[in-house]
């Protein structure tokens, strides 16, 4: 048990994270409800709450920039999400299972694309993605996020699958199930937190993606949220936009938020419990 | 039902270790047969072979005479119990039983399942917990969970790999029980992997000693325990274990730390070939504080005086250490055989098993008589037994096969005793418990 000073010393600590975490999320939201005139306000509370930064992004004049970005953003993150899920899960178990030649040097690839820095590449892919056609295409983003998302995918479902009993494979085996059977019926409902876990965080990769999103894209046809938020004006040349972006940040955070909330449940630890002792 | 049959099976690592070296046994059907020895000496490996999850390096494995060394495990229809259970944790008890059905696509109907699952369950006492999750069981649940998913199924054997091992020692005797009971009253083949030299002697027909790879005697456990062919397995088998005594023959006496013992008649022919120096084998309760042996049977043995370092009284029996001077001639060859039996040295004790009531205490001198009639002599650099009589040997595991097979018989007649009984009045299961020992005594007689 913690005593009294630890529980207020845990407390004070905890609070200064939060506030240091979530202030910044709070003053965009204070902007996003403040009127252009009141945005130099120098105040934290705007003077008036106002919804005109979001009438503005949903049917206003950056309707037409925004929603198709939003649109873009949605699509693109959810499927390479969810490419790189299935393919990482597949190379995972086979990582964490077989021993074939090459698995080392499968990790290490991984490893080294994840850490190759994105900007170096944006140009000459630019370049190429313009002479194949997929330049401002939504496959022109996802196979660039695959690069970023299938090696942490890897990696993450790796130390899962190294965290199930060997037997619980080797006992569906002796059941009469083929690997195929063995690894659906039993490993992939073991390992369904770390999918989850992996899915989250390679969602957040993709929709967080600025410098490919900017670089890759020139209309709506492929631009996600990040790119286009770029693309605000004021209403007159001298009004900043800063109103219309915050409400176009607080919107976009919104799809992660209930992303995190929807598969909370399903990261539960300590699924595996029972299955072997010791 | 199926015989399985291994023919010089090797398993030899990458880095060319053979696990397993040249092992060959015949499982008839319907025996039981354990494979036992210290860590590391190859029995889960053998049996890993033998359901499939280890490739064979040489040698043939076959099953009801069909070879299998390049089948699948699921084509080897096995059934096979882990020593940490492996059970599908996201799965009920129910689920878990009924895996290896819903397998077998299109095989059994939904109705079919549902029958042998809860028959499995019935036999299994699991009826209670079918719909709760391994992890809310206890672990005598969860190893009978595990057996459940093994019987379900109509396999050819069943496979066990130390399945006791994880349970207390009170669980550990009850699930042996119900093993042994399980196993008779099927009649499936079954090989069963374990270290515990209890569970190797109550539940096998034979065992078969392995040590580093290598067979070292297969037999009925009786003549494991009065016929061992070497050193080895007259260590590892009896707790407590065998006393090993150096001794040089002098005239008709062995001449050993301890005292001279009488040569007995029967070994003395069996000493020609004899080095030296000899290791007597001579199990704890040959032993007894001469106060308490009979007058007629004293000339069996030797009498000698022993100074005892101290007894452990048990209730039923009591212990008492004798320490003697080591002969350095043997100590080597005793620490290598330690070292074999996962010990970690061979003291220079005497372990003797006295009378309950005897008043012999630590520090006291006290007369001992050894019944010298079943004494074994090894030969210290081979650890050949000189003494053994394979044919007394071989007999004792016949007569343990017949037993067996009156065993099975009257199992099956209690059974289906017990199946018309219920046809005709529908008794409970407590009557039929009763019916079942009523039959089984009357069988006996």
């Amino acid at each position: 048990m913690l005593s009294t000073k630890q529980k207020i010393g845990w407390t004070v600590i905890s609070i200064a994270v939060l506030v240091y975490a979530l202030f910044p999320v709070l003053s965009i939201l204070m902007t996003s409800f403040k009127s252009s005139s009141d945005l130099n306000s120098g105040k934290f509370i705007p003077t008036k709450f106002v919804t005109s930064n979001y009438e503005q992004i949903f049917v206003g004049e950056a309707k037409d920039l925004f929603l198709p970005a939003l649109w873009n953003s949605i699509g693109i993150s959810l499927i390479s999400t969810f490419v790189a899920v299935v393919l990482a899960t597949l190379c995972a178990y086979a990582i964490a299972r077989l021993d074939f030649p090459g698995k080392k040097i499968v990790l290490t690839t991984a490893l080294m694309v994840s850490m190759f820095p994105v900007v170096s590449i944006v140009t000459p892919l630019f370049n190429l993605w313009r002479q194949v056609g997929l330049y401002d295409t939504w496959l022109g983003l996802i196979i660039p996020y695959l690069s970023l998302t299938l090696p942490i995918s890897i990696w993450t479902l790796a130390a899962f699958f190294q965290q199930i009993p060997w037997d619980l494979d080797r006992a569906a085996q002796v059941d009469g199930a083929t690997t195929w059977q063995a690894f659906r019926k039993v490993i992939v409902p073991l390992t369904l937190p770390g999918v989850f876990t992996t899915a989250i965080i390679a969602f957040f990769i993709a929709w967080n993606d600025f410098v490919y999103g900017i670089g890759l894209t020139s209309t709506a046809a492929a631009r996600p949220v990040p790119a286009a938020l770029a693309f605000f004006t004021g209403a007159s040349q001298f009004e900043a936009p800063a109103g219309a972006i915050s409400a176009a940040a607080i919107i976009v955070t919104i799809p992660v938020v209930l992303l995190v909330l929807a598969f909370q449940r399903q990261i539960v630890s300590g699924l595996t419990q029972g299955a072997v002792k010791g | 039902m199926a015989a399985i049959t291994m023919e010089h099976l090797v398993k030899k690592y990458d880095d060319g270790f053979p696990a397993v070296n040249d092992i060959s046994i015949d499982v008839a059907d319907g025996e039981f047969l354990i494979l036992v020895g210290p860590s590391g000496c190859g029995k889960s490996t053998l049996l890993r072979m033998v359901v499939g999850l280890e490739d064979i390096t040489s040698g043939d494995l076959s099953i009801n005479g069909v070879r299998v060394n390049d089948k699948q495990p699921r084509d080897r229809n096995l059934s096979m119990v882990f020593q940490n259970y492996a059970l599908y944790p996201h799965l009920s008890v129910y689920e878990n039983i009924a895996f290896p059905l819903r397998l077998s696509k299109g095989q059994f109907s939904e109705e079919e399942i549902d029958r042998k699952v809860r028959e499995a369950a019935d036999t299994l006492d699991l009826n209670e917990h079918l719909e709760r999750k391994p992890a809310n069981l206890s672990g005598g649940q969860r190893q009978r969970v595990a057996m459940g998913r093994a019987i379900v199924r109509d396999a050819d054997a069943f496979l066990f790999d130390e399945p006791l091992s994880n349970l207390d020692a009170k669980l550990r005797g009850q699930m042996r029980t119900e093993i042994a009971q399980l196993q008779r009253r099927m009649g499936i083949t079954s090989l069963y992997v374990t270290h515990d030299q209890t569970e190797a002697m109550t539940l096998g027909d034979r065992v078969a000693v392995l040590k580093r790879g290598q067979l070292q005697q297969i037999a009925s456990p009786r003549e494991l325990y009065e016929q061992p062919v070497n050193l080895f397995v007259a260590g590892f088998i009896g707790a407590p274990s065998m006393n090993f005594i150096p001794a040089r023959v002098n005239g008709s006496v062995f001449h050993t730390p301890i005292g001279d013992i009488e040569i007995p008649e029967r070994v003395q022919g069996k000493l020609t070939n004899a080095p030296e120096i000899v290791l007597l084998g001579l199990r704890p309760e040959r032993f007894e504080d001469a106060k308490f042996v009979d007058e007629t049977k004293i000339p069996h043995g030797t009498v000698f005086d022993s100074g005892f370092t101290h007894t452990e009284w048990l209730g039923n029996q009591q212990y008492g250490y004798i320490h003697y001077q080591q002969d350095a001639a043997v100590q080597h060859k005793l620490n290598e055989l330690a070292q074999e039996l996962d010990a970690d040295g061979m003291p220079a004790q005497v372990v003797v098993s006295l009378d309950a009531s005897s008043r012999i205490r630590g520090g006291s001198t006290a007369k001992i008589w050894l019944d010298s009639r079943k004494m074994h002599v090894f030969n210290p650099e081979t650890g050949e037994n000189l003494t053994r009589d394979a044919e007394a040997g071989a007999e004792l595991t016949r007569e343990a096969n017949e037993e067996r097979k009156n065993e099975i018989e009257r199992a099956r007649r209690r059974d289906s005793a017990r199946a018309d009984q219920a046809g005709t009045a529908g008794t409970s299961p407590a009557g039929g418990a009763e019916h079942d020992g009523g039959a089984g005594s009357s069988a006996a007689r």
